[in-house]
């Protein structure tokens, strides 16, 4: 479904992708790891537009959409849920929840905001609340529900669970689980090593820029050198939990 | 007459809150003060001029007129002096800002090579027409002066808030990257806002145009430095901070100048932003700069 090579991206004279090669079939949870700074956001934000890559294709259904502006590619099925959530602050959690469905002209809309809200009862409850009044774990819930309002063919997920109590982290993992099992396909970025590979079909792992591994899941999981040699920082967490 | 004078401040004032207006909408899709905004108002209001008093045509195609215009002059500032400078590595807000001074320069000595530098008497038929309530005197101008101000700040006001091109406009301000992901065209949602920013310029032109029957090539500076300081007072950006602070200057300069001295006149103004900026730097209805955003 989505076919990436040879990608490469940055800042300014900043490299901080170095040849990209990744697939995501249609159907699957597939996950991106790495430690911090390895180019896992600047990978996401490659792929739905924000950055421009330099070199590279990005392939999604067949169709190169590499250099295409964001809105360009929303409509072609690809959605991110950014790091850090990006809710709309000052705006209700309504009108967040409307503009995910902003590029869809479809009669269905009515009916998905009434969805998630039933899917997502705390945004029903807060519903006319500004979107910059909801808690962490509350945001990270609307920024999904409002992923899903447009209606995605891949979900792309940026740390979906970073700052959140294991509580609501599992509640996260839940809703990808859920959310694949609806038919959407999903690359998931983590930290959150052990949780990641238990939804994921295939797993990558990013070190400064490239590829240093990628494969089934599970045989990463078992794997305990790669985990050892580039999941460090996720042996850390693991052990919190 | 303190009833009159109410009156002539809220006419005033809604005025400026229409020229704020434009101010604030392209600083929130675009965090730059366009410098340009007061010369493409004075754009409007001689275009009025040309279609209401030497054309001697009704006055709404004087604001059809100076719509058209002025609207025309927003989409070509941003599809020539500011689209190009954005999303350029290296070029900072500064460079877009500069940009619209450059082209205010423009604008203004081509106001003066067409309509040379002294005062253009802008008549309108009914300038006289007055009721008497009771006491007070009433200008037919002041109501439709009033009327159209309250018009366009309610369209304004349920466009943003009520439909799909206003709230993508609304998250195009509060985050350009945000409504990229959620599918907005971000750049179009700019264009439409320079140009309605613009045009409601023009039709603050033909108001002004209105109330004081007279204009000049130099309404574009004068105004626009009230534009800018209504919006530092009321909040950058903030759509009710505009409309809010236009009608409190107006006021307060009107009383000023009844009550007063004339001469305190353009100094309210100013008086108002340290006083404000004193007590709450984010301006009346701003809003602190939301952390981790942009
Ligand atoms: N806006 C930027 N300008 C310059 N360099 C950047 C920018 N954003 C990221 N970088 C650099 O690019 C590299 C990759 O950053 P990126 O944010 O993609 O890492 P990440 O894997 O998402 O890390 P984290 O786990 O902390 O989120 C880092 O070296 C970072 O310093
Ligand atoms: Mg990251």
């Amino acid at each position: 479904m989505l076919e990436i090579r040879g990608l490469a991206a940055g800042y300014g004279n900043i490299k901080a992708l170095k040849g990209i090669d990744l697939d995501v079939a249609e159907g699957e949870v597939a996950c991106i790891l790495g430690a911090n700074g390895a180019g896992k956001t600047t990978f996401m934000k490659t792929v739905c537009g924000l950055l421009r890559p330099s070199e590279g294709r990005i392939a999604f259904r067949g169709k190169d959409i590499a250099g295409m502006a964001p809105a360009a590619i929303v409509r072609k099925g690809i959605v991110l849920v950014p790091e850090g959530r990006a809710i709309l602050s000052r705006m209700t959690v309504l009108e967040n929840l409307e503009l995910g469905a902003y590029h869809r002209r479809d009669a269905g809309i009515r009916r998905d905001l009434d969805a998630a809200m039933e899917r997502f009862p705390i945004l029903a409850a807060r519903k006319v609340q500004r979107g910059g009044s909801l808690s962490g774990g509350e945001q990270q819930m609307l920024a999904i529900a409002r992923a899903l309002l447009a209606r995605p063919r891949l979900l792309l997920l940026d740390e979906p669970s970073l700052g959140l109590a294991p509580l609501v982290v599992a509640d996260i993992f839940r809703i990808v689980r859920e959310i694949n099992e609806a038919g959407t396909t999903v690359l998931l970025v983590e930290q959150n090593v052990k949780q990641a590979l238990r939804v994921s079909r295939h797993a990558y792992v990013l070190e400064t820029g490239r590829i240093v591994h990628g494969g089934p899941a599970a045989e990463l999981r078992n794997d305990p050198k790669v985990m050892e040699s580039y999941l460090g920082s996720g042996r850390v967490r693991d052990a919190e939990e | 007459m303190f009833a009159e004078q109410l009156i002539n401040g809220i006419t005033l004032g809604s005025i400026y809150a229409i020229v704020a207006l434009g101010y604030t909408l392209v600083f929130g899709v675009l965090d730059i003060i366009n410098m340009a905004h007061g010369e493409i108002f004075m754009f409007g209001a001689f275009v009025g001029m040309l279609i209401a008093t030497k054309a001697q045509a009704p006055l709404w195609s004087a604001f059809l007129g100076a719509i058209a215009v002025t609207g025309a002059m927003g989409y070509l500032l941003e599809r020539f002096a500011l689209r190009p400078l954005r999303g350029r590595p290296g070029a900072s807000h500064l460079a877009s800002l500069i940009s619209t001074i450059g082209v205010s320069i423009l604008l203004e000595n081509v106001a003066h090579k067409i309509f040379g530098a002294g005062n253009q008497l802008f008549e309108t038929p009914f300038a006289e027409i007055r009721f008497d309530v009771g006491p007070v005197t009433v200008y037919l101008v002041q109501v439709l002066i009033l009327a159209i101000s309250i018009l366009l700040m309610a369209g304004l006001s349920l466009w943003l808030y009520r439909t799909r091109a206003g709230k993508a406009l609304r998250a195009t301000a509060e985050n350009l990257e945000t409504a990229g992901l959620l599918g907005v065209d971000t750049t179009r949602i700019i264009t439409a806002t320079v140009v309605i920013a613009s045009a409601m310029g023009g039709v603050a032109g033909v108001l002004v145009g209105m109330a004081f029957n007279y204009i000049n090539n130099q309404i574009g500076l004068s105004m626009g430095l009230k534009g800018l300081a209504i919006i530092i007072f009321g909040g950058m950006g903030s759509v009710s901070g505009a409309m809010a602070g236009g009608l409190i200057l107006g006021l307060s300069e009107t009383f000023v100048v009844a009550y007063g001295s004339s001469g305190y006149r353009d100094a309210i103004a100013f008086i108002a932003i340290i006083v404000v900026l004193l007590i709450k730097p984010q301006g009346l209805f701003g809003q602190a700069a939301p952390e981790a955003q942009r």
